[in-house]
């Protein structure tokens, strides 16, 4: 298996604040990696700093042999990187199908002068409309996302991020705010996309559904990683038993 | 010709200078979102470069051309300039070009200062051919702004317009989608300009202050922000009422303002958004008509 992600040695900082600090890891193509870690480890910073949001003060995040580093959002959006926002964030002038509809025909927009010549949705439109149906939100095409639950937002953002058919998919929290039923499914769908072919990073609070379907885990706490393998192993390393259930190391020895 | 009087045909040519200007507007603001306060020193940048090049003895055209060239390329240096602003600070980096602008000519003597330039050469077109070769360049102007609306361009324009940031993470180059805006919106501004020179045949700073902006921006805002019928409706209106009746003009800016203050309120998008909002009305008062009608009370 080759390496499609490599994040080496990276550091975030804000003013004095390290919210990253010298990280590692990397994802295999093919991969369903879990990125997890309790409130504050400084997920989303880390997500932010391969989507680029986020400069890192130091250190470098390779995807399929390019450098990202440096570069700006939206040219690491056209390299290859899908990116699904733990606040959804809809164009709210456009109905449900239409804000996929835009990413779809992503190749028409690479240029405002090439896209002023550019009319035609049609083909568009009718993968759009296969996405949402794989996503299970067909039934709100025409609707006004600004009127639409929870659910529907979550999923509508990860089908919009699936029409740029990136070569790595990040989710940052779409199971969050999802009742049991609603997580359930979507990680699901998360499973089958993965099946058919798609490597993905999926940022979770859910551990029962990050157990569930992931294949290998990597757990950052206060900025550090502290473990990266297979779930079982990782959930049995005394460190992540103490992050996630706040038992210090003395108690759990005694 | 046509049995329009003199007077008609400098009413229908007023009419369709400021449609060209309006909807050189809502390229920028209403489509892109992005607002300007300014922009009435694009439409002054288009009216001195033509009168400045004819005066020198080039050909009415060589004007035109050059008035949308000069304005579209300082147009476009100050959309470079204003990429990292937003809102309401782009609001007031525009005035500030708009005060920029003024400031400028009162000072340049080449271009008569506070005087002004006068006698400018006419089109030579007589008085209905400019009038038709205006009407002309406000049909393609309208025939553009609806092509965009409907292509890829204008698509992106609405994520743009709606928000940035997101704009961003689905792969759309807001830089370069801004600064097109920013282009295509100055250079029609120029091409207006240029044609106001032409049809008054004396400018001078004032006719492109603050005001002037203040205008156009509540034609696009009173038409509604993005609809091309709207602007032009609103345009065409508002540009003659002034003209035609003497009383509204001494009201001007009253008048203006007021109608900017009860869109704002009442209407936020515009008479487009009010058309809309009667003909939904309308039809679903059609459909309970029928609804009630097919069943037995």
């Amino acid at each position: 298996m080759s390496k499609l992600l490599e994040v080496s040695n990276v550091r975030v900082q804000f003013g004095g604040v390290v919210a990253v600090d010298d990280v590692s890891f990397s994802l295999n193509e093919g991969e369903l990696l879990g990125f997890i870690g309790p409130n504050g480890a400084g997920k989303t910073t880390m997500m932010r700093a391969i989507t680029g949001v986020v400069t890192p003060t130091s250190g470098s995040i390779v995807l399929d042999d390019k450098e990202l580093v440096g570069l700006a959002v939206h040219s690491r959006v056209r390299m290859g990187l899908g990116f699904s926002q733990q606040l959804v964030k809809p164009f709210r002038n456009m109905t449900v199908l239409e804000n996929v509809t835009l990413t779809a025909g992503s190749r028409h927009t690479r240029s405002p002068l090439g896209a002023l010549f550019k009319v035609d949705r049609e083909r568009d439109r009718t993968r759009a409309k296969e996405l949402l149906e794989l996503v299970g939100i067909v039934d709100a095409a025409d609707a006004d996302p600004s009127n639409l639950p929870l659910g529907y937002l979550k999923r509508l953002e990860v089908a919009r991020a699936l029409a740029l058919d990136p070569t790595l998919l990040l989710l940052d929290e779409p199971l969050a705010g999802l009742n049991h039923a609603e997580a359930h499914k979507l990680a699901d769908m998360i499973v089958d996309l993965n099946s058919a072919g798609r490597s993905i990073i999926l940022i979770e609070h859910n551990l029962g559904e990050v157990m569930r379907i992931c294949s290998r885990l990597v757990v950052q706490d206060n900025g550090n990683k502290i473990a990266d393998g297979d779930p079982e192993s990782v959930m049995n390393t005394p460190a992540v038993r103490a992050a996630y259930l706040g038992e210090d190391m003395d108690n759990a020895a005694a | 010709m046509l049995g329009l009087s003199g007077y008609e045909i400098s009413l229908i040519t007023s009419m369709g200078i400021a449609v060209i200007f309006a909807l050189s507007l809502n390229l920028i603001t209403g489509f892109c979102g992005q607002i300007s306060l300014g922009h009435a020193a694009f439409y002054g940048i288009g009216a001195y470069t033509s009168a400045m090049l004819t005066k020198a003895g080039m050909p009415f055209g060589v004007g035109l051309l050059g008035a949308v060239i000069v304005a579209g390329l300082i147009g476009i240096f100050i959309g470079i300039a204003s990429l990292r602003v937003r809102h309401d600070f782009l609001a007031i980096t525009t005035m500030g070009v708009g005060f920029l602008f003024i400031g400028i000519m009162r000072q340049w003597d080449l271009v008569g200062g506070e005087m002004g330039v006068s006698s400018i050469p006419g089109s030579g077109l007589g008085k209905s051919g400019f009038m038709f070769l205006v009407l002309g360049f406000g049909v393609l102007t309208v025939l553009f702004s609806l092509h965009l609306k409907r292509s890829w361009m204008g698509y992106a324009f609405d994520a743009i317009a709606d928000d940035e940031d997101t704009a961003r993470v689905v792969g759309l180059n807001v830089s370069h989608y801004k600064l097109a805006a920013f282009a295509m919106g100055t250079a029609l501004a120029g091409l207006a300009g240029a044609l106001y020179a032409h049809n008054v045949r004396f400018i001078d700073p004032e006719s492109f202050g603050f005001v002037e902006s203040i205008t156009v921006l509540s034609m696009v805002v009173i038409g509604g922000i993005g609809s091309v019928f709207g602007v032009v409706f609103a345009a065409a209106v508002l540009s003659v009422l002034p003209l035609w009746i003497q009383f509204i003009d001494e009201y001007k800016l009253l008048l203006y303002g007021g109608l900017l203050f009860a869109m704002m309120r009442f209407s936020p998008g515009g008479l487009a958004g009010l058309v809309k909002q009667i003909l939904r009305h309308i039809s679903s008062r059609k459909s309970l008509q029928k609804l009630s009608g097919g069943t037995k009370i």
